[in-house]
C-alpha cells in the first residue's frame, strides 16, 4: 500500500518557520530562491531566443523547478549522490552548478559548452563536476544506466546514492521496468523520481496508465513508492531526504512528484491544440517561483525589495549571458571527429 | 525516308571491302551516281557511288574499317523525308517558363525555414516576456520561391570501343612502356593478363626489337581430325595474290652487303634523347637508313623504277614504302618525297605511318604510289633475308640486325657493330652492277654518318 | 604452448583478466553457477562470486543498460549477450546509447565495456539462434567489432577487448567453440584490435574472411594449391576499425580479391572491402571483386540441406576462387 506524503504548506501556501525542514537553515531557502529564480529567468530568456532565431530547441523545466530543486537541494546536503536527469531537468542543471553562460553556450551550440562541445541537444551529455549524466533523450535509456552507475559504486565499495529522474512517459517503457526489477532484486541504492505532469507531449496521462498514480508501481518490486506534491519545495526536499537514507542501506524508492508543466512540450509544440482552455492558467496559479517568495517574505527571510532585486540580478547575469554567448564561437569543424573512440 | 547504303557485290570471288576514303560527310547533300566513299578490295580500289538523291545523315563505318559485302556502311535521307529534304535546319525553341507543378522529383526550398529539430509548426505569435515578434513574425511569413526545373540529362556518349585491359594491367603497360598489342594473352578469352605483362617484361622482350607474334590461328577442324583449316582474311589474300603476281613476273636476282654502323649507332644516340624529348615519338635506326637509301636511289634511278613492259619507267618522285608489321598483317605506308625529308623528318614522318597502321587509320593515299620498299627485317632478329619485291617496284631493300662483331681493319682484330643490308632487285631493269653500285653507295653513306652530322 | 579449444580460450581470458583487474566483472543469463550455455563461464563464479559474476533477469536491454551504468561509474563490465540473436533488444543501449557516449560527452566518459556474445550458424540452429548480426555494428561509428576464429586469436584479442577503454562487441563462432582447436601461449600474451592475420601467404588471388568461413577458406586454399594456385588467406579478426593496409597490400600483391562471409552478401563487410579495394587498389585490380557470402535470406534455417545450402563452404569457396584465378 503506497503511503502518502502529506504537504507541510497550509492551505494559502505558507509556512510556518519553526517547521523547516530538518536539516535547513533560513540561508539555505534563500540561496535555493536565488537558484530558482535564476533557472526560471534563463528559462524565459532561452524560449525568447528560439521564438528570434537564436536557440534551435528548448524544453522547459516551469513548473517543475520545485520538485527538481528540491530534491536537488537533498542531494547536496547529502553530499554523495549522483544524478542521472532527463530532458526537462533544465532548472536542476543550473541550480546544480551551470552558470548562466555556460547555459546559454550550451543552448547555442558554442565552443565550450561543457555538456558536449556542442554535439548534443542543449544540456546533453556530461556535466561530471556537478556528478551529471545524461546520454541521450532517448525516453526512459537513462534508467537502466543509472541502476548500473548504483551497482558499480557498490562493487567499488561507495555509497553513493543515485537518483534517476524521468516523467510519466519513461513510465510505460519497458526498461523502466528492467531497471526497477533489477534494482529491487539487487538492493541497490537508487531513488527513481518521476516527475509527473500528466503529459506526454501531447498525452495525457489516462492514455499512459490505467492507474491514477505512478507511485504505486513500486510495490510490484517490493521497495516503497511515495507521492508527493511537486510544487512544493519544501515537500520534494524532505521526501528526497529521506529517500536517500532509505536507498543507501535498504534499496531503491520511487517518488513521484506531481507537478505542472507550464509550457509546452518543447519550442517545437503548441499544446493550445491539445489541452484544454485554462488548464495553464490555473497551473500557473501554484507557480514555485510565486509560492517560494511569499513564503519567504511572509516568514520574514526576505523583503519584497529584496527578492526584487534577486530578479534584477537574476536577469541582468541572464542578459550578460546572452550577450557573451551570442559572441562566441561555434565549434570548429576541425573537430568533428575527435572523441569518437576513447584512446 | 532513311536509306541504308550498303557495301555493293562486286565480282564472285571478292567477299570484302575496306574503307579506304569517305567522299561526303554527315550533312552533305549527295545525288544519284554521285561518288559517296572510296572502297579497297583484293581486286580493286572503287569508288561507291550513292543510289539516291537525298543527304547523307550518319556513317555507319569508319576509315581504314573492313567489312563483308552487304554490310551497312550509311544512311541517306532522301528527299521526302523530313530531314533529307531541306538543307537549312529549323530553329529549335527552348522552353524557359518556370513548369507550374514541381513533378515527381519535386523541389527543395530554401527561403522557408524548416520544420524545428523534434517536429514544431510554423511559430506563432506567443508572448513570452522579452520575446520580439518582429522576427519570429517574418519566420512565419516566409514564402517559398519555386526555382524552375533543370532540363533532362543528356544521354552519354557510347564509350569508344578499345582493347580492355585491366588497372593492373594497363599500369604495368605503362610503367614499363610496353605495346600490349605485342603480348598474347593467356587469360579468359585470351586477356591479357598481370602475369602476362610481367613474364613478358622479366623475358626483356620489351626492351628487344619488336619481335614478330604468332598470329592466334582460329580455324575449323577437317572431318578426319588431321588438319586445321583457317580463313583467309581479305589481306591475307590480298598479300598472297601480290606475292605471287611479283614472283610470277618479275625475275628476282638478290645481293647483300655488309656495312659498319659502329659511327652510326653513336650517332643515333648522341642526337637520340634530345629528338625524343623535342619531338615526340622515337627515333630508330630507320629515319638514318632511309636517308641513305633515298640519296642512293638519286643516284641510281633504274633502282626508282618500273618494268614498262617494251620500257623501263623511271618514276621522278621517290615514295619510299615502309613496311609495318600491322595488326592484320604486313602493310607498306609510304612516304612521298622522302627525298625531301630530313632524318628528323623521316623520322616524324615514319612513326606517324607506323601509329595510323596500328590503329587502323591510314587512308588510300598511304598505301598508294611507292616506288621502292625498305623492309627492317633485322628487328625481328633477322641476319640475312631474301624479299620479295613490291609489285611493281625494281628493288626492296631490307636492313638485317646489328650485331657487334669482331672484324679485320687494317691487318687488326676490332669490335664494330655490323650490320648486313639485302637488296632484291627487278633483273630485267637492272643487272648486278647496278645493284651492287646502289648497294654500296647506301653502305657508304651509312658508314659515313657519325656523331656531328645534322639531323634536320 | 598448449592446444585449446576456443571456448576455453576464451574462459581464460576472462579468468585473467578478472583476475588482473577488480574492475573487471561478468553480467549476463545464466553465466553464474551454470557458467553459462556455452560454459564460456564456468568455473568463474566459483572463483569470483557472485557480486563479479552475475546472473542478470532475462531482459536483454537492461542486461546493456545495466553494464553500461556501471562503466560510467568506472568499472570494466563484461555483459553477455546469450545468443546474438536475442541481442536486438538491447540495441538502443548499445547503438543508440554505448556507441555515442565517448563522442557525446566530448570525451569526458569512455565506455570501458566488452559485450560478448555467440553467433553464426552451422549447428542447425535456425532463424533464432544461428544470426549473423556483425554488420549492424560495424557500420556504427563509436563501436569496436572484433571476431576471431581461432583459440590463439580470441585468448589474445579479448584481454585487449577488456583493456580497451571503449565498447567493443566481440563475437564468438558458435560452432567454432569446440571444432577449432589450436595452439596457445601459456605466457601472458595479448593481440592488437585492428589488425587483420595472414594465415596463409600466397601469390595468385587473395581471399579476406573471418569467422567460420576462415577455415573454410584455408581448406579451399589447400585444395587450390593442388592446382598450383597460390591462395593468399586473410583473416580479419577485426572488423571495425578494419585493417586496409593489410588488405590492400594484399590486393596489391596478388591483384585478385576475394572476399567470404557467412553473413548475408547484400551490405556486409564484404561491401565494404570490395568498395575500398575498387577506390584505393583500382589500379592493381587484375580481375573482378569476387563475394562468396552467405544469400540474402533472413538466417539459414533450421532444416539440414536449406542450412547446408547457405552456407558458404569450402566447395563453393574453392569454385569462386579457381573462377577468380583463371580470369
Amino acid at each position: 500500500m503506497p503511503r502518502k506524503r502529506t504537504t507541510r504548506t497550509q492551505a494559502n501556501g505558507t509556512l510556518s518557520k519553526s517547521s523547516l525542514p530538518k536539516g535547513l537553515e533560513a540561508s539555505d531557502l534563500v540561496d535555493y530562491y536565488t537558484r530558482l529564480v535564476q533557472a526560471r529567468t534563463i528559462d524565459e530568456r532561452i524560449w525568447a531566443l528560439n521564438r528570434q532565431g537564436k536557440v534551435p530547441i528548448a524544453a522547459s523545466s516551469q513548473g517543475h523547478e520545485a520538485a527538481q530543486l528540491g530534491s536537488l537541494l537533498a542531494a547536496e546536503k547529502d553530499g554523495d549522490c549522483f544524478l542521472f536527469p532527463y530532458y526537462r531537468d533544465l532548472a536542476l542543471k543550473i541550480a546544480a552548478g551551470l552558470t548562466p553562460v555556460q547555459t546559454m553556450m550550451s543552448f547555442m551550440g558554442k565552443a565550450g559548452d561543457p555538456y558536449s562541445n556542442g554535439r548534443q541537444f542543449p544540456l546533453q551529455g556530461a556535466d561530471l563536476p556537478h556528478k551529471i549524466i545524461q546520454i541521450s533523450n532517448v525516453v526512459a535509456a537513462g534508467l537502466t544506466q543509472s541502476v548500473g552507475y548504483a551497482l558499480g559504486c557498490r562493487m567499488a565499495g561507495e555509497k553513493t546514492v543515485v537518483l534517476v529522474y524521468f516523467g510519466d512517459g519513461a513510465t510505460s517503457q519497458g526498461e523502466t521496468h528492467e531497471a526497477m526489477n533489477f534494482a529491487s532484486i539487487h538492493k541497490l541504492p537508487v531513488i527513481f523520481i518521476c516527475e509527473n505532469n500528466r503529459y506526454a507531449i501531447s498525452t495525457p496521462q489516462s492514455a499512459q496508465m490505467v492507474v491514477e498514480e505512478v507511485s504505486g508501481r513500486a510495490a510490484s518490486y517490493g521497495f516503497p513508492g511515495f507521492t508527493v506534491d511537486g510544487m512544493d519545495l519544501m515537500s520534494c526536499y524532505e521526501a528526497t531526504r529521506e529517500a536517500i537514507t532509505h536507498a543507501r542501506s535498504q534499496g531503491p524508492v520511487l517518488l513521484e512528484m506531481k507537478v505542472e508543466r507550464f509550457m509546452s512540450h518543447t519550442t517545437d509544440d503548441d499544446d493550445r491544440r491539445y489541452r484544454p482552455e485554462g488548464e495553464v492558467e490555473r497551473a500557473r496559479e501554484r507557480d514555485p517561483v510565486v509560492t517560494l517568495a511569499r513564503t519567504l517574505i511572509e516568514e520574514g527571510i526576505l523583503t519584497q525589495g529584496q527578492v526584487d532585486e534577486i530578479a534584477a540580478t537574476a536577469l541582468q547575469a541572464t542578459d550578460e549571458a546572452t550577450d557573451i554567448a551570442e559572441a562566441s564561437t561555434p565549434p570548429d569543424e576541425s573537430v568533428l571527429h575527435d572523441s569518437v573512440y576513447s584512446p | 525516308m532513311s536509306v541504308t547504303i550498303e557495301l555493293p557485290h562486286v565480282g564472285e570471288s571478292v567477299v570484302e571491302g575496306t574503307i579506304g576514303k569517305w567522299l561526303k560527310q554527315p550533312g552533305d547533300t549527295v545525288k544519284r551516281y554521285e561518288p559517296l566513299v572510296e572502297i579497297i578490295t583484293d581486286k580493286v580500289t572503287m569508288e561507291v557511288p550513292s543510289p539516291v538523291d537525298g543527304s547523307l545523315v550518319r556513317l555507319l563505318a569508319e576509315e581504314g574499317e573492313t567489312l563483308p559485302m552487304g554490310a551497312p556502311i550509311a544512311e541517306v535521307a532522301t528527299a521526302d523525308s523530313p530531314e533529307g529534304a531541306e538543307p537549312e535546319t529549323a530553329s529549335i525553341q527552348v522552353e524557359t517558363a518556370a513548369p507550374s507543378s514541381p513533378g515527381t522529383t519535386g523541389q527543395l526550398l530554401r527561403d522557408v525555414t524548416p520544420v524545428g529539430p523534434t517536429g514544431g509548426a510554423v511559430v506563432e505569435n506567443l508572448e513570452p516576456a522579452g520575446a520580439s515578434t518582429a522576427a519570429s513574425a517574418s519566420r512565419s511569413a516566409a514564402a517559398a520561391t519555386p526555382t524552375p526545373a533543370k532540363p533532362a540529362p543528356q544521354p552519354t556518349a557510347a564509350i569508344a570501343d578499345r582493347t580492355r585491359l585491366s588497372p593492373a594491367v594497363r599500369r604495368l603497360a605503362q610503367e614499363h612502356s610496353v605495346d600490349v598489342s605485342r603480348i598474347q594473352g593467356s587469360g579468359l578469352g585470351g586477356r591479357i593478363t598481370r602475369e602476362d605483362i610481367l613474364k613478358f617484361v622479366e623475358s626483356g622482350a620489351a626492351q628487344a626489337p619488336a619481335a614478330a607474334l604468332a598470329r592466334p590461328v582460329v580455324g575449323e577442324t577437317s572431318a578426319d581430325g588431321q588438319e586445321t583449316h583457317v580463313p583467309l582474311t581479305p589481306v591475307r589474300r590480298m598479300i598472297a595474290e601480290a606475292m605471287v603476281r611479283s614472283v610470277t613476273e618479275i625475275p628476282h636476282a638478290w645481293s647483300t652487303v655488309e656495312v659498319d654502323v659502329t659511327g652510326l649507332v653513336a650517332f643515333r644516340t648522341s642526337v637520340r634523347a634530345e629528338f625524343e624529348q623535342k619531338q615526340g615519338g622515337s627515333l630508330t635506326f630507320l629515319p638514318f637508313i632511309s636517308k641513305a637509301v633515298v640519296e642512293a636511289l638519286r643516284s641510281f634511278p633504274t633502282m626508282n623504277a618500273t618494268w614498262g613492259g617494251d620500257k623501263i619507267i623511271l618514276k621522278n618522285r621517290i615514295n619510299l614504302g615502309l613496311a609495318v608489321a600491322a595488326p592484320d598483317g604486313l602493310m607498306v605506308p609510304v612516304l612521298h618525297d622522302a627525298d625531301q625529308l630530313s632524318i628528323a623528318g623521316l623520322a616524324g614522318g615514319a612513326n606517324d605511318l607506323a601509329e595510323r597502321a596500328r590503329t587502323k587509320k591510314l587512308t588510300l593515299n598511304d598505301v598508294q604510289g611507292g616506288t621502292f620498299t625498305l623492309n627492317n627485317t633485322g628487328a625481328l632478329g633477322s641476319f640475312a633475308s631474301g624479299p620479295i619485291i613490291n609489285y611493281p617496284q625494281a628493288g626492296i631493300m631490307t636492313f638485317e640486325t646489328i650485331q657487334k662483331r669482331a672484324v679485320v681493319i687494317d691487318d687488326a682484330i676490332a669490335i664494330r657493330s655490323m650490320m648486313n643490308i639485302c637488296l632484291s632487285f627487278d633483273h630485267r631493269i637492272n643487272d648486278g652492277a647496278e645493284a651492287s653500285g646502289f648497294l654500296s653507295a647506301v653502305k657508304n653513306r651509312l658508314q659515313s654518318m657519325a656523331p656531328g652530322t645534322s639531323i634536320y | 604452448m598448449t592446444v585449446k579449444s576456443v571456448i576455453e580460450a576464451v574462459r581464460e581470458a576472462i579468468f585473467e583478466e578478472m583476475a588482473r583487474d577488480p574492475k573487471v566483472f561478468v553480467m549476463g543469463e545464466d553465466v553464474g553457477i551454470r557458467g553459462g550455455v556455452f560454459l564460456a563461464t564456468q568455473g568463474l563464479a566459483e572463483e569470483f562470486g557472485d557480486e563479479r559474476i552475475i546472473d542478470a533477469p532475462l531482459a536483454e536491454a537492461s542486461i546493456m543498460g545495466i553494464a553500461l551504468g556501471a562503466a560510467f561509474s568506472g568499472m570494466r563490465p563484461i555483459p553477455e549477450i546469450q545468443f546474438s540473436d536475442f541481442v536486438w533488444p538491447s540495441i538502443n543501449q548499445l547503438i543508440g546509447e554505448a556507441a555515442r557516449t565517448c563522442y557525446g560527452t566530448n570525451g569526458a566518459v569512455p565506455v570501458p565495456m566488452v559485450i560478448r556474445m555467440p553467433y553464426g550458424g552451422g549447428i542447425r540452429g535456425g532463424l533464432f539462434h544461428s544470426q549473423n548480426v556483425e554488420t549492424h555494428f560495424f557500420h556504427t561509428p563509436g563501436l569496436k567489432v572484433v571476431a576471431p576464429c581461432t583459440p590463439y586469436d580470441a585468448k589474445g584479442l579479448l584481454k585487449s577487448a577488456i583493456r580497451d577503454n571503449n565498447p567493443v562487441v566481440f563475437l564468438e563462432h558458435k560452432k567454432t567453440y569446440r571444432l577449432v582447436r589450436g595452439e596457445v601461449p601459456d605466457e601472458e600474451y595479448t593481440l592488437p584490435l585492428g589488425k587483420a592475420d595472414i594465415k596463409r601467404v600466397g601469390s595468385h588471388v587473395t581471399v579476406v574472411s573471418y569467422g567460420l568461413t576462415l577455415h573454410y577458406c584455408l581448406e579451399a586454399a589447400e585444395e587450390l594449391a593442388g592446382e598450383g594456385v597460390e591462395v593468399e588467406v586473410v583473416d580479419l579478426r577485426t572488423l571495425s576499425p578494419l585493417d586496409t593496409k593489410t588488405i590492400l597490400e594484399s590486393v596489391a600483391k596478388t591483384g585478385k580479391l576475394a572476399i567470404v562471409h557467412e553473413d548475408n552478401i547484400t551490405g556486409g563487410v564484404g561491401a565494404e572491402i570490395a568498395a575500398l579495394a575498387a577506390g584505393q587498389a583500382f589500379e592493381y585490380l587484375d580481375g573482378p571483386v569476387t563475394r562468396i557470402c552467405g544469400p540474402d535470406v533472413p538466417t539459414m534455417p533450421f532444416a539440414q540441406t536449406l542450412e547446408d545450402a547457405y552456407m558458404p563452404t569450402s566447395d563453393k569457396i574453392a569454385d569462386g576462387l579457381r573462377k577468380l584465378a583463371a580470369y
